[in-house]
């Protein structure tokens, strides 16, 4: 039949052990990713995204316990050989990290970061032929190649995030995940950063999975979207839907907390979510969300909930979603029809 | 004129400030503390009063003038040291080789094995190597360096119990050895195996700690997660991005500390009756002979000063973000 | 992390120590807020304690100081001061350990173990007296090195880096030469020549602290320089500056040790360096005395290191980015 996903979570569960106790960052994560697709993965700090992507390439610490299954191509990541995980890495899956200061060694220049990897795994390759394939994949990103010598305090923020994504497609990857690539830069250069992401990634027709605490970007760059709460995903469908006429009251609000311009809908101050996410120690029974879900109901707290689908395509880990778009504010005038244009 | 050069020239002029000021603060030193200075001269040396009476005539000349005589020759080329006779000058130049070479040798001993065992601990922290070698090097940071070298003094040099003694009690040479000669050279090396061993001990301690401090601090960046991310060896990543990056503080921090290992040498110097600046010091001391100890307090002080200026300059270097 | 809403004033935005309202318990009528900070202060204080405790090495320093300070104080009762007079002495010249001297005895007969004991009250009134003369004066001139710009800054900010310079041991040599050989003038030297370490680590915190808005928002409401420094700048350097004074405290211990054993110390007191300056200066090494070199020695290692592991537990709670998480 098909082909296996590119990249697959089977009910992975991802602890870290820690002096005071356990504490569970990822509560059983299902996904299932077609090669060739994208998929945003929203949720605040601490919801679990970051510890679950790094498990696509087996970098979580040594203090955290993975159980369930990390499949990419078919192959378990956690099962794997060093040596094989070792192709793996960069070569099948790469990761764009956040190019802040910390995320490129600060003595060396980003050119020979970028080349690294390159030498790793092609180690045939002579330093004119690595040193080529550099200043293209700077030029692909929309940097002069000169800029290859510079050290990365000598960039740019926005600069420095593109040589992260330079350097993730170096050794031309299968699936690539990008970490908050927009947090820390200004909308215009987010503009200019996503531009770039999904240019590459349509172009050389990767996979790709997007983490990001702004829908709207998700939205934009993705055809799929998971919002993640708490460790556990609390809804998937395609990415408008999710953003448009999100089903769980989480994802709702979320997405209210991203105000467009010129919807009236959103003239007067978006809604926030007041309180913060449960300590990811403190076992929940029922649904994690309902201490401060805006519609919960009694059973809410005492029964334990997961994702069921409410209709082709689209799962949510709600008893009771909503449905329809947001409803209009009181004083708002007639809603006009919204385009799901994001940022 | 590029911005390392002009962080090279900041830096020179920055220490040629500094030394101005420990010339004049020396001076002072000397002639504004409490007591009779003719006293502290002379205490306990028999001086003929011909020289008695010129020191008088010298002291009570107006400070601008005293001030003036001592600019011209901080180092007293020609004034004699009261105890040895003889210009105090020609008595440092005669012990310094001594010195460095002590000082030196154990310097590169104790930063070669300090921060490899820094590293690894670092690296493996919180299993059993890390456990011992912290216990081990906070230890030796709490002892005292002369207190290690009686130590060593006895259990090598003098034997104790079954154990003979393997080495010299002290001295730089046998007497009756050609010191130039092949046997001359190896014996002044086996005099300074105990001596060498003990400052490398001590200065081990302190890099091997600030070693280990600074590569874990290091080891949370992101960017070895990247680097892990890209498909290195863990000692790669450790060889080639977590190490030079945490180095730098050490490597600071080693020639920093190379003006005050003097203290060290003083002492050990003592223990083992090296003929460096550090026993001359302590026969200074035992005087006192004030001029001596002034020369040799102002050359510690230059030595601490050059130290820096190097360390600062060795840091743009090596850390391109400083040249900026 | 850990905070339910900021509380105002300083404490509350140091992250090393983030305390949640819910911490504080208020009885009786509206506290005033003095009475708020003293028992915000008093929480802390706890806090510390309880993480201090968790800190097997800490607590180990800990234990081994008081044993030691017990000691010391007890001295007099422990060994009569008369024993350690060198004309009544009765024990034979340098011996070995025997029944009646467990540590032997030195060259003029006296007990090595009565000098021992006498000798760790010279080493901890130096260490801690020193110290806290030295962390005075650090912390005035760090804070206000850090605080002060214009002219006024630059000329402490020279004067700090001029002294920086100057090596310690040579500087205490000198002074201790000149002055006289006193235990008051070793706590002198000692306290003037440490100051430039303690300083210039308040330097660099002061302009840590100095960057954080409540200070702006302290000058905006029209506090002057001195209530800045003192009531803003002053209680957040504090802890820093609390856990790098009993290193300090290891620091001058040593150098006590070490300026005694030179000769600088007070010949009519006892104490450990000079206990060894006695071995060295009677050839103690070369008759194979170790009861004379190697107690003392061992008193020095113990204590110092007692205060440096106390010393590392407290850097280890202050410091916020060495608690292990991940």
């Amino acid at each position: 039949m098909g082909a296996p996903p590119a990249l697959e979570f089977r009910d992975v569960h991802i602890t870290y052990r820690m002096r005071e106790g356990d504490i569970p960052a990822v509560r059983g994560v299902s996904l299932s990713l077609p090669a060739g697709s994208s998929l945003g993965i929203a949720g605040e700090s601490g919801s679990g995204k970051s510890t679950l992507i790094f498990a696509v390439l087996r970098l979580q610490p040594k203090s955290a316990r993975v159980t369930g299954k990390v499949l990419v191509d078919g192959e378990d990541v956690m099962a794997m050989s060093f040596n094989r995980l070792r192709a793996l890495r960069w070569a099948g899956a790469s990761i764009v990290f956040q190019g802040a200061l910390h995320g490129l060694n600060p003595i060396q220049r980003v050119g020979a970061q970028i080349a690294e990897p390159i030498s790793v795994h092609e180690p045939k390759l002579g330093r004119t032929e690595v040193g080529r394939r550099v200043g293209e994949l700077l030029e692909q990103v929309g940097l002069a190649v000169a800029r290859g010598r510079a050290y990365p305090h000598q960039l740019s923020g926005g600069q420095r995030q593109r040589v992260m994504i330079a350097m993730a497609l170096a050794c031309r990857p299968r699936i690539v995940v990008a970490d908050e690539p927009t947090t820390a830069l200004d909308l215009m250069v987010q503009a200019q950063v996503l531009t770039v992401l999904t240019d590459l990634v349509d172009q050389l027709g990767l996979t790709l999975v997007l983490i990001s605490h702004d829908l709207p970007v998700l939205a934009n760059t993705c055809r799929q979207a998971a919002v993640m709460y708490a460790g556990r995903v609390v809804e998937t469908g395609p990415s408008a839907e999710v953003f448009e006429r999100a089903a769980h009251p989480y994802s709702r609000a979320l997405a209210a907390a991203f105000p467009r311009i010129g919807d009236p809908r959103f003239r007067y101050a978006p809604a926030g979510l007041p309180g913060d996410p449960p300590f990811p120690a403190d076992v929940v029974q029922g649904c994690p969300f309902a201490p401060r879900c805006p519609v919960a109901r009694p059973d809410c707290v005492t029964r334990d909930i997961s994702l069921e689908q409410i209709a082709p395509g689209r799962l949510v880990a709600c008893r009771y979603p909503l449905v329809g778009s947001a409803e209009p504010r009181p004083h708002a005038a007639p809603a006009a029809a919204s385009t799901g244009e994001g940022a | 004129m590029g911005p390392g050069t002009r962080y090279a020239l900041r830096s020179i002029a920055s220490g040629l400030g500094t030394l101005l000021f420990v010339v004049v603060f020396n001076f002072f030193l000397f002639r504004l503390l409490p007591g009779d200075p003719i006293g502290l001269y002379t205490r306990g040396r028999n001086v003929p009063p011909e020289q008695i009476a010129a020191l008088r005539a010298e002291l009570y000349k107006p400070i601008a003038e005293q001030f003036l005589t001592y600019l011209a020759n901080p180092l007293a080329t020609t004034i004699n040291s009261a105890r040895y006779n003889r210009p105090v000058w020609e008595l440092i130049c005669e012990r310094i080789g001594a010195t460095l070479l002590l000082v030196g040798t154990a310097t590169v001993l104790a930063a070669v094995i300090g921060t490899w065992i820094g590293i690894r601990a670092a690296w493996k922290r919180g299993q059993r190597f890390d456990k011992v070698s912290t216990a081990v090097t906070l230890t030796l940071y709490a002892m005292p360096e002369f207190w290690l070298g009686m130590l060593l003094l006895i259990t090598f040099g003098v034997g104790i119990g079954v154990l003979p003694g393997m080495f010299p009690i002290g001295g730089i040479r046998t007497p009756g050895v050609d010191a130039s000669s092949l046997a001359g050279w190896l014996d002044i090396v086996w005099h300074m195996v105990l001596p060498v061993t003990t400052l490398m001990f001590t200065y081990l301690a302190e890099y091997a700690l600030v070693m280990r401090a600074s590569l874990i601090d290091e080891m949370g960046q992101d960017y070895l997660t990247v680097a892990r991310a890209k498909g290195l060896l863990d000692r790669t990543v450790r060889r080639r991005h977590a190490v030079p990056n945490a180095i730098l503080p050490t490597i600071t921090l080693i020639f920093l500390n190379l003006g005050f290992v003097v203290s060290g040498a003083i002492t050990v110097e003592t223990v083992f009756s090296w003929p460096g600046l550090g026993l001359l010091s302590y026969e200074a001391l035992r005087g006192p002979d004030i001029a001596l100890l002034q020369a040799i307090f102002l050359l510690f002080s230059f030595g601490v000063i050059v130290a820096n200026i190097i360390a600062d300059l060795l840091y743009a270097v090596l850390d391109p973000r400083v040249r900026s | 992390m850990g905070m339910r809403g900021p509380l105002p004033g300083p404490i509350a935005d140091d992250p090393g120590l983030a305390l949640a309202t819910d911490e504080i318990v208020m009885v009786g009528p509206a506290p005033s807020i003095r009475s708020m900070a003293r028992a915000r202060r008093r929480a802390i204080r706890r806090r510390v304690w309880q993480e201090f405790r968790r800190s097997r090495s800490g607590m180990v320093g800990m234990v081994a100081l008081i044993l030691f300070g017990a000691v010391a104080i007890l001295a007099p009762v422990l060994f009569p001061e008369d024993t350690l007079a060198v004309t009544k002495a009765t024990g034979g010249l340098m011996s070995p350990p025997s029944p009646g001297y467990p540590l032997g005895t030195d060259e003029s007969g006296r007990s090595i173990l009565a000098l021992i004991v006498w000798g760790a009250r010279a080493s901890l009134v130096v260490g801690l007296t020193a110290t806290m003369m030295s962390m005075v004066i650090g912390t005035v001139v760090g804070v206000m090195a850090g605080h002060f710009t214009g002219w006024a800054g630059v000329v402490l900010n020279r004067f700090l880096d001029w002294f920086l310079v100057i090596p310690f041991i040579p500087l205490a040599i000198v002074l201790a030469t000149v002055l006289g050989a006193s235990l008051l003038n070793i706590i002198i030297v000692i306290g003037v020549t440490s100051w430039p370490g303690t300083a210039r680590l308040v330097r660099a915190q002061t302009l840590s602290v100095s960057a954080r808005p409540y200070l702006e928002r302290a000058r905006a409401l029209g506090g002057g320089d001195l209530h800045q420094m003192t009531r803003h700048v002053l209680p957040n350097v504090m802890p820093i500056v609390l856990a790098n004074t009993t290193l300090m405290v290891a620091l001058a211990i040593l150098s006590e040790t070490t300026l005694s054993f030179l000769g600088l110390g007070d010949p009519l007191r006892p104490s450990w360096g000079a206990i060894l300056d006695g071995a060295f200066t009677n050839g103690a090494m070369t008759v194979g005395a170790w009861w004379y070199v190697l107690p003392p020695g061992l008193c020095v290692v113990a204590v110092v290191l007692a205060f440096t592991l106390i010393g590392r537990a407290l850097e280890a709670i202050v410091d916020p980015r060495q608690q292990e998480v991940r």
